[in-house]
């Protein structure tokens, strides 16, 4: 009975961070209708500030407790990133057809993968320290880190956060406007310019995030981009490009079936994923939340 | 014979009944208009009978048969083809390649990979034919998206009409078009129609164009055919004249 | 793509003048040199099948890795489980392996457009990258599986020859002919009734649709052979890296056709060709010059996005324009 439980936690651990990243590929897709083929590496570039920051703190006179906040910091810095890249890279090819902004981003992730490697070199960094600190719960007979409860938190936090920041404030419904029909908020008084930016900052802030938090459990590796990119591929083609509780459940999907694969398939389990985002997709063309 | 009758043909988008139990008969060799307001169902109409859209009840047969639920691509088969309101051409082929394309399209050339498209004289020559019934011959060699308003207009038209179809539908093919440059286009369609012996139906929000071309006019409203007739029938009723003329300027 | 209807393009001076270099070049320079060019003229083939997909019919893939990498590992099969060293029968493996996988992921592809087309031909191509990582029982895993040189025409290399000889002078010339071979083909394709069927969906899907061609059919088709073409190049290609590895089915390889294909200029028949030829020179360059090359190229392809979209036959084209409206002197 507790291996159920573990394996239901260790699902919502995987969703939790595949939410942030999806999600904020989604919801940069569903305001801009931009596919941000870097997105993965914002994540990874979360996951190299925190865990660098944190691990040059670690052992010093600083409190566990705010080295965890000094995570954060992993997402600030990708926000900011997204924060200046939207104005001079993204913005100039607006008005191009939509193959160019896969080209553009496409280049900005060889940039950034390699800039990586430039300030932190080629090896992981790793800040285990505050995975162990939070120590471990007794689920029946077997123990869970605490950590990974702590993450399933925070995931459900930005779920409920960002559901409640579009949904419940005046930002959010200049965004949803924004969304449906650009031009309309625009002829409605909308900065779309500033809108553009806000969105693409926060799905930075989102994917920067996501890699902050999965630094203590695994560290910080090259590469880890372009693995979280492609799983987050999985999540919105199930759940649909631009959509927020496509992104939910996509995550949440993905989540349980690659526990299961782990544990029963570790070969083909990639495969499996994307055997159940073709399925979904033959039944609902554009993802289970998806519009045309 | 007719050519192509609809019974209760319905489409809804919502609530709105885009077209509503519509039943409608074209015979062979007419030329008819559809007039109506915008929003009156007449494009839609035309998108359901082509195939664009899926049929929500009602039937279409043509020629006997029924095509309510056939593909695009069956239809075009059977010989129903259309040109569209806002023109669709392939706007980096030049004006030849858009027309042999309908050609190569009609006589199942399109499968050819291993010959080269310029080397079929019969497609290349018939191509220049028709482009010479439109009065587009000279331009066959500049690229479709370089054409003015008037001249892709006849184009989009010109394309339809090459693929030789049985039933031919126009969808406003002077709109956005000068005033001026409405009749001379008008004059060019209904002649080559005339002389292929093609069955037309043509929407038009122009009336001037309408009376003077069209021995027989369909007026729509809110989704339903309000009168049938010929130009005078249709003048002199008082239903069109209140929902539809009064707001559209006449002779 | 032919400026002039019914005066389809006779290859110009420039392309004969080229063919002749090319065939003369293992006589004038160094054997190094003509494997390098060996490996350009092989991408320059995996571009033309790419660009019949981007620039014919409007689909950007970012998964043509899979093709590649598919007639690849099919050649290591041959080698592996056939005892097979004929370069023909690598061939053959090489195009029925990549169109068999060009099929199976186009039936689920070519139903989208546009942005999900992208990223379902880039998630196809990474899920093959992981088979072939995960089963290294069958594909030796990142060790890769070694091809020995194999017999032309039923000759084999001889012992006792250097292979780097033997590479710069009988592969080379194999490689020159089936890539002459290629193009002749692609062009052909390009300028046929098929083709401009290709160019009409490019330009109007719905329209293509009410003239009578079944675009889905038709995208399947191009996505079938554009696979192929690419599957040729990766066979071709394995004999000369000598090793096949899962890097060629990853997705950054993919990226790397849609660079050269872009630099180049999608918009031209040459311009892949140019392309792939110009960046294997440009990443050879630095890759020996820096270990950030991955950052130097990402640099060149948004400069190219930005301030050069035609690429560079775009730009030659509009240089040729200017020329050709001087004044004479």
């Amino acid at each position: 009975m507790d291996t159920l439980l573990i394996h239901a936690l260790n699902s919502l651990l995987y969703a939790a961070v595949l939410f942030l990243i999806a999600g904020g590929l989604s919801l940069i897709y569903g305001v801009m209708r931009i596919v941000n083929l870097a997105h993965g590496s914002l994540y990874a570039f979360g996951a190299f500030v925190a865990a660098w920051m944190a691990g040059r703190l670690v052992g010093g006179p600083t409190p566990t407790a705010v080295l965890y906040l000094v995570l954060a910091a992993g997402a600030v810095v990708a926000a900011g990133m997204g924060a200046s890249l939207e104005p001079s890279l993204l913005r100039p090819i607006y008005n191009r057809p939509e193959e160019y902004q896969l080209l553009i981003t496409f280049g900005l992730q060889l940039i950034l993968e390699d800039l990586m490697r430039l300030i932190w070199g080629p090896y992981p960094l790793s800040v285990s320290a505050l995975f162990e600190g939070m120590g471990s719960l007794n689920i029946g007979e077997s123990i869970y880190p605490t950590y990974n409860l702590a993450v399933i938190v925070v995931g459900g936090l930005a779920a409920a956060g960002l559901w409640a920041f579009i949904y419940r404030t005046q930002f959010g419904v200049v965004l949803r406007a924004t969304s449906q029909n650009m031009r309309m908020a625009q002829a409605m008084g909308v900065n779309v310019n500033r809108v553009y930016i806000e969105a693409f900052t926060l799905g930075c802030f989102m994917a920067g995030l996501g890699g902050a938090i999965v630094v203590p459990q695994q560290g910080a590796v090259l590469g880890m981009g372009v693995d979280a990119l492609i799983l987050a591929f999985v999540v919105v083609v199930i759940g649909g490009l631009g959509s927020l509780e496509g992104a939910l459940v996509g995550a949440l999907m993905v989540g349980i079936v690659r526990e299961l694969g782990i544990t029963f398939f570790p070969e083909i389990e990639l495969a499996v994923l994307y055997l159940m985002a073709a399925m979904v997709l033959l039944v609902r063309p554009n993802g289970l939340f998806g519009r045309a | 014979m007719s050519l192509l009758q609809t019974t209760k043909l319905t489409k809804y988008f919502g609530e709105t009944h885009a077209v509503d139990h519509v039943d409608f008969t074209v015979s062979e060799g007419e030329v008819l208009a559809l007039i109506g307001s915008n929003g009156a169902g007449k494009t839609t109409l035309i998108n359901l009978i082509s195939g664009l859209i899926a049929v929500d009840s009602g039937s279409i047969v043509f020629q006997g048969a029924d095509i309510t639920r056939d593909s695009i691509h069956e239809k075009i088969g059977k010989g129903i083809a259309r040109s569209f309101q806002l023109v669709n051409l392939f706007d980096q082929l030049s004006t030849l390649d858009n027309l042999a394309l309908a050609i190569f399209s009609r006589d199942g050339k399109t499968r050819k990979l291993f010959s080269l498209s310029d080397a079929d004289r019969a497609v290349r020559e018939e191509a220049v034919a028709v482009l010479q019934q439109f009065g587009l011959a000279a331009k066959a060699g500049m690229v479709a998206g370089g054409l003015s308003q008037g001249e892709r207009k006849l184009l989009d038209v010109a394309v339809a009409y090459a693929l030789k179809p049985r039933l031919l539908f126009l969808d406003e093919p002077t709109s956005g078009v000068s005033t001026r440059e409405k009749a001379p286009i008008m004059d060019i369609i209904t002649q080559v129609v005339r002389a292929g012996g093609i069955t037309a139906v043509i929407v038009e929000h122009d009336m001037d164009v309408v009376f003077k071309y069209c021995p027989r006019i369909i007026a729509m409203h809110h989704g339903t055919i309000l009168a049938d007739g010929t130009p005078d029938e249709i003048r002199n009723n008082e239903q069109v004249t209140a929902n539809l003329l009064g707001t559209q300027h006449h002779a | 793509m032919s400026p002039m209807p019914g005066v389809t393009q006779r290859p110009s001076a420039a392309a004969v003048l080229i063919a002749l270099a090319l065939v003369a070049l293992p006589w004038v320079v160094e054997p190094y040199q003509t494997v390098l060019l060996s490996y350009g003229l092989i991408f320059a083939i995996a571009a033309l099948g790419f660009n019949l997909l981007l620039g014919y019919t409007g689909l950007l893939s970012f998964g043509h890795s899979a093709y590649f990498g598919a007639g690849a590992y099919a050649v290591a099969f041959t080698v592996k489980y056939l005892k097979i060293g004929s370069m023909e029968l690598f061939l053959l493996a090489g195009i029925l392996a990549s169109a068999l996988v060009a099929a199976l992921f186009g039936l689920v592809c070519v139903r989208y457009t546009r942005i999900f087309f992208s990223i379902l031909t880039l998630a196809l191509s990474q899920v093959l990258w992981s088979l072939a990582f995960k089963f290294y029982w069958v594909t030796g895993g990142t060790d890769g599986l070694r091809v020995p040189t194999p017999t032309l025409l039923g000759v084999s290399i001889g012992s006792g020859q250097d292979k780097m000889v033997f590479l710069a002078h009988r592969y080379y010339y194999y490689v020159l002919v089936i890539f002459l071979a290629a193009v002749g083909v692609m062009w052909l394709i390009v300028h046929s009734p098929f083709g401009k069927a290709l160019q009409a969906i490019r330009d109007n899907e719905t329209r293509a649709e009410f003239v009578g061609v079944q675009v889905w059919h038709y995208r399947w088709v191009a996505f079938l052979i554009s696979g192929a073409f690419t599957g040729l190049a990766g066979a071709l290609w394995v004999p000369l890296n000598g090793l096949t590895t899962p890097d060629i089915l990853h997705w950054s390889f993919s990226g790397e056709i849609v660079f050269f294909t872009v630099l180049g200029g999608f918009k031209t028949f040459a311009g892949p060709v140019v392309g792939a030829v110009i960046f294997n020179y440009l990443k050879t360059f630095a890759v020996g010059y820096t270990v950030y090359w991955q950052m130097f190229l990402g640099v060149v392809l948004v400069t190219l996005v930005l301030a050069l979209p035609t690429g560079i036959m775009g730009m030659v084209a509009r240089l040729a324009q200017k020329w050709r409206r001087a004044p004479a002197l």
